[in-house]
């Protein structure tokens, strides 16, 4: 099977393959007249080499913007840094994610439901960035709201914000084009998953593009699916590795901090995503509406999950 | 950018992305895409196939019941007093519809392919009927997904789809219809990847569905090229037909795309009416977006998050379009017209007592815009109307509708 041409290249972002000389190839001209990987660097890598240097996994956090309102959103969003948040994934909700278990189409309803649009999304970021200047933030969702939005206009008011990367669920490699190559060179990262499904053949081809880091879809499904079999996931980021330096992240279905430390062994960092909606949902009052214990409910969960990536390895 | 080109011909896309224009494309998640370049080859190898065609047309003959009649509705034409109109009756096919020629295009693919698991969303359940008979025809396992709301209103066709051995899941999120139903889908196709084929029912979704379900369903026109030289010693002069995601009208339309001296008319729902919002017609009321794998125009609000749409015809009842009429519209090879729900509920009534053929609301739709278009040609202008199902599974919604007329 071949892979149809990218149109457009660039090169992988921060770092070369392993073994790969350091040829240009670039596809598109960047700003500044350089080769993006070379010249500049995120928050996201930033933090990535921090901990490589602490030597532990970093822990991934997904929830929603707007979930369950924009206030309580706001509070989520400026407590998981200092409940153990290494990075920050935040969900722009959309009415078809078809990507997405239950938990996370149900989050995304109630964001839309109390008013969230994109403005909103952009703007809980800004207020974010008052408060925290160092945590990467990556926008996680659908293509239609951003293209919606405007693709250059997104980018342009995304960066202003403090975005730092991007995952966008329905573009993968072959529409590269429309906002992954734009994205690179208005500074951001582009965030692929790479999937059971991906095989060698295909996997230069999704992480060839891909900046920031690597996010290891652990099962072919839904998110908030089956939990991953550690073993299976340490395999595959191996292989994932065998192709990039870039930092492998591992997500859908976990839950637990035992899970969470599994996968930390072999990766990375881990993705806890539908855990984290659940809770919210779990806090909220007969009528939908946030209470007291939305934001510290979260906010406990993520020590705990953060205790598990942190925690001190089992010889097993 | 892209820029838009009118073309020399109408019939080559899509590009080799599965472009149509700045429409169609290949937008899903990365577990999909490689399954998806998988079908591509696997389509492309049957196509080139003798013996892949031959089994088909040996099935289209025996099973279906193809060709169907290209049938001059003598009452319906001088009612209307101008054209000559034509009907094609891929009514008459077995399931009662023209989703029969393309699902057998896929049922057959899949087990080229190997599957033994099909999956398939279907709106008023005629698409899901037509797998669920194939599968039951192939002993293949069936899972029709369909939105709740839709199993409610449809229940003839899903006792029909579970008597020939399918599972129709109802889907409860979302907006409970079509779409959700597509959604659905996607997610269990996501999920059971090795073993499952996703049979989709109208020119829409990643490429190569859009291109792959207009080749199948392509037979209807070319049917209708040769049928009406033989009638008529010549090509038609117009064609019409109605759209939701457009299969039928794909089907007809496209072996005539470059006549040009041909005019092509496609029919949205108008529901109750574009400027109440509740509607279903994408071109009238809609933008370009992404969904479902593709780019088309889409009905949606200004934060790019997908309307309902609205028509009483739940096989129209769906808030986006096949990318290939996208583009069309916008090169200007097919005028979009659209019919309220009360337009299709008079045409559907006139159409049973002139002819002695109940039209399913869909199609209603299309003999709608004829009662205006047909009026206003010459006799000899050849009109053809793609009849594109029956109306039996429509008959409780009428009854309902008719009801609640009748006490207001």
């Amino acid at each position: 099977m071949r892979l149809p041409p990218l149109r457009g290249r660039i090169r992988e972002g921060g770092h070369p393959p392993p073994g790969a000389r350091s040829t240009v190839r670039v596809g598109l001209p960047l700003k500044g007249g350089g080769n993006w990987s070379w010249t500049m660097s995120t928050r996201i890598d930033a933090r990535f080499a921090a901990l490589k240097k602490e030597g532990r996994a970093a822990l991934v956090t997904f929830t929603m913007a707007g979930d369950p309102d924009y206030d309580a959103a706001l509070a989520i969003l400026n407590a998981l840094p200092k409940a153990g948040a290494d990075v920050v994934e935040l969900g722009m909700p959309f009415t078809d994610p078809m990507a997405d278990g239950p938990a996370i189409q149900a989050a995304g309803l109630r964001a839309l439901k109390a008013g969230q649009d994109m403005k909103r999304t952009l703007s809980l970021v800004r207020e974010f960035r008052h408060g925290d200047a160092a945590t990467p933030i990556v926008l996680m969702g659908y293509y239609n709201p951003i293209y919606v939005y405007g693709n250059e206009r997104f980018l342009t008011d995304a960066r202003a914000a403090g975005v730092d990367g991007l995952i966008v669920v329905d573009l993968p490699p072959e529409e590269d084009v429309e906002l992954c190559l734009p994205a690179l060179n208005a500074g951001l990262n582009f965030i692929r998953l790479a999937t059971p499904t991906t095989d060698d053949k295909r996997l230069p081809a999704v992480l060839g593009n891909t900046s920031g880091f690597v996010y290891y879809v652990s099962i072919t499904g839904i998110t908030g699916a089956a939990a991953p079999d550690a073993g299976k996931v340490t395999d595959a980021v191996a292989r994932i590795k065998r192709h990039t330096r870039l930092p492998v992240c591992v997500g859908f279905g976990v839950r637990t901090a035992e899970q969470a430390r599994a996968i930390a062994l072999g990766a990375d960092g881990v993705v806890v995503g539908s855990a984290l909606v659940d809770t919210v949902r779990k806090s909220l009052d007969p009528a939908g509406k946030a209470t007291t214990a939305t934001a510290p409910a979260v906010a406990e969960l993520v020590r705990t999950l953060a205790q598990g990536v942190r925690g001190p390895l089992k010889s097993s | 950018m892209t820029v838009q080109q009118i073309p020399n011909s109408f019939r080559t896309g899509p590009d080799e992305h599965g472009h149509f224009g700045i429409y169609g494309g290949r937008f899903v998640a990365e577990t999909l895409m490689p399954l998806i370049l998988q079908l591509e080859k696997a389509y492309g190898e049957a196509k080139a196939d003798p013996a892949f065609q031959k089994e088909m047309d040996g099935y289209l003959a025996h099973y279906v019941g193809r060709p169907s009649p290209l049938y001059f509705a003598e009452r319906l034409s001088a009612y209307c007093g101008g054209a000559k109109i034509y009907l094609k009756r891929e009514e008459l096919n077995h399931t009662g519809a023209h989703k029969v020629n393309n699902v057998l295009g896929q049922i057959l693919l899949a087990r080229r392919m190997g599957k033994q698991r099909i999956i398939a969303e279907t709106g008023a359940g005629m698409h899901g009927v037509a797998t669920a008979t194939l599968c039951a025809r192939f002993g293949l396992e069936c899972i029709v997904y369909m939105g709740s709301v839709d199993v409610e209103r449809q229940k003839a066709n899903v006792f029909r789809m579970k008597t020939l051995g399918a599972r129709v899941v109802p889907v409860e999120s979302g907006a409970k219809t079509l779409k959700d139903a597509m959604n659905e889908a996607l997610r269990d196709w996501v999920t059971n990847v090795d073993s499952t084929f996703y049979c989709i029912g109208t020119v829409a979704g990643p490429h190569p569905y859009p291109m792959m379900v207009r080749d199948f369903q392509s037979i209807i026109g070319h049917e209708t090229r040769e049928q009406m030289q033989t009638a008529e010693g010549r090509l038609p002069n117009s064609l019409i037909a109605c759209i939701g995601g457009g299969s039928n009208a794909m089907g007809l339309f496209h072996p005539f795309l470059d006549d040009n001296e041909i005019e092509i008319y496609g029919v949205e729902a108008a529901g109750h009416g574009i400027a109440t919002g509740q509607h279903a017609a994408s071109i009238a009321g809609g933008r370009p977006g992404v969904l479902h794998g593709n780019r088309t125009y889409l009905l949606m609000n200004e934060d790019g998050q997908i309307n309902e749409a609205h028509s009483i015809s739940a096989g129209l009842d769906y808030p986006g379009i096949g990318p290939e009429h996208a583009w069309l519209n916008d090169v200007g090879r097919i005028k979009f017209l659209s019919a309220t729900d009360d337009e299709a509920l008079n045409a559907f009534a006139l159409l049973s007592k002139l002819e002695g053929i109940i039209p399913a609301l869909e199609p209603a739709h299309a003999i709608a815009r004829v009662l205006n278009l047909a009026p206003q040609k010459p006799r000899d202008h050849l009109m053809v109307v793609n009849l594109s199902g029956r109306g039996d599974k429509d008959l409780e919604t009428v009854a309902r509708h008719l009801d609640e007329k009748m006490k207001s």
